[in-house]
């Protein structure tokens, strides 16, 4: 049966017959088999994370299409953002998606201490990243390099008098760079709102993980959260090259 | 029937408890983890690397390619897909399809009046 979904009764019949039907407790009567309930959950989880990816897209394609349009202005605020934060930030939440991955491990193996242990890890890393997070969004804040009144362009009109090697905007082109930053916050802002609604949900899972609830057979939740923790792992995959490090070289026009 | 290939003693296997009654819930092992969480950290690396060399033209051509494999493992072992059933398969694909879609065809629009300009 490829698709348990699409399973008649006929079909349903022999499967039956061909083996046991073991009862769990987390069956739902509206499902013939606990398979069948399984791949409805993860179909739905998946249908879920296609709008955040056409929810995210539209923003990458802002971003793609701005940057096309303000290409210096980009790639002058572009640099302004740090590598080493960056990239070590993309470090910590590929191994908080790890751990995730292990915690899905020790659910489907049912151990249970494990579990809990995992969730704490992909937790606390989840943390560790926004905290990078904030501590560049303060730096933005304290350079008014957030878009809005107190934006202050005087470091893209003049780089030189600020010790960097970016090339002078026009007045009126340094004006876009707030475009980049509006983009820059606007993505990860939802990025780590994404973070926090997650992680939230994290200490729930472990609530309940402590409480033995996923060590018994009973994985659903936890591979679903884990489906949405990888989603949010794929979005800052992307946003790290794009925001950080496609502009360190601009090309000549 | 594509679990045919499946050995039968899954269907009456009451340790395969997870999921009594389908022999092709896959449990990827923490040592299968352990290999695609060194790809996506070596890839990070690679990637940071590229990006201070001067490429010209294919320096974002090259971030986007190692995202987008990053990506890809990620899609398929930490979330499972390439142990799903085919629904599963077709639904992620149609969507990331879809995504693409929608990114022509809304560039075409836009390259397409301010013809020139670019």
């Amino acid at each position: 049966m490829d698709s348990a979904i699409a399973t008649t009764q006929a079909e349903h019949g022999i499967a039956e017959q061909q083996h046991e039907h073991v009862s769990v407790p987390q069956h739902r009567h509206h499902f013939a088999t606990p398979e069948q309930q399984r791949e409805a959950g993860s179909f739905g989880m998946w249908l879920f994370l296609l709008t955040e990816i056409m929810f995210f897209g539209g923003l990458f394609f802002a971003y793609l299409l701005f940057r096309n349009w303000y290409y210096d202005a980009f790639v002058t605020a572009s640099n302004q953002l740090s590598v080493p934060l960056g990239a070590a930030n993309t470090a910590i939440l590929i191994t908080s998606g790890f751990f995730m991955a292990l915690a899905v491990w020790a659910a489907e193996v049912r151990k249970q201490t494990l579990l809990v242990l995992f969730l704490i890890l992909t937790t606390l890393l989840g943390f560790a990243f926004l905290g990078i997070k904030a501590d560049e969004y303060h730096e933005k804040y304290e350079k008014h390099h957030i878009p809005g009144a107190s934006f202050d362009t005087s470091q893209f009109i003049n780089p030189a008098a600020y010790g960097l090697s970016e090339k002078p905007l026009a007045p009126d082109a340094a004006q876009k760079t707030q475009l980049f930053f509006f983009l820059y916050f606007a993505m990860t802002g939802m990025h780590a709102l994404h973070m926090v609604l997650g992680l939230g949900i994290l200490f729930w899972l472990m609530i309940r993980a402590q409480r033995g609830d996923f060590s018994s057979g009973y994985v659903a939740p936890i591979e679903n959260f884990g489906l949405y923790w990888h989603f949010v792992d794929i979005v800052w995959i992307f946003l790290f090259p794009l925001l950080y490090l496609i502009n360190r070289h601009p090309l000549a026009h | 029937m594509a679990h045919e290939d499946q050995p039968e003693q899954h269907y009456n296997d009451a340790a395969n408890v997870t999921n009594p009654e389908h022999a092709s819930h896959h449990i990827v092992s923490p040592a299968q983890y352990a290999v695609v969480f060194a790809t996506l950290l070596a890839c990070t690396a690679l990637t940071v690397f590229a990006a201070d060399i001067n490429l010209g033209v294919f320096n974002p051509i090259i971030a986007l390619a190692i995202a987008s494999f990053k990506g890809v493992i990620v899609i398929l072992f930490f979330m499972h897909v390439k142990y799903q059933s085919k629904l599963i398969k077709v639904t992620v694909g149609a969507g990331f399809f879809m995504f693409l879609v929608l990114v022509t065809m809304t560039l075409s629009d836009y390259i397409s009046r301010a013809w020139g300009l670019w």
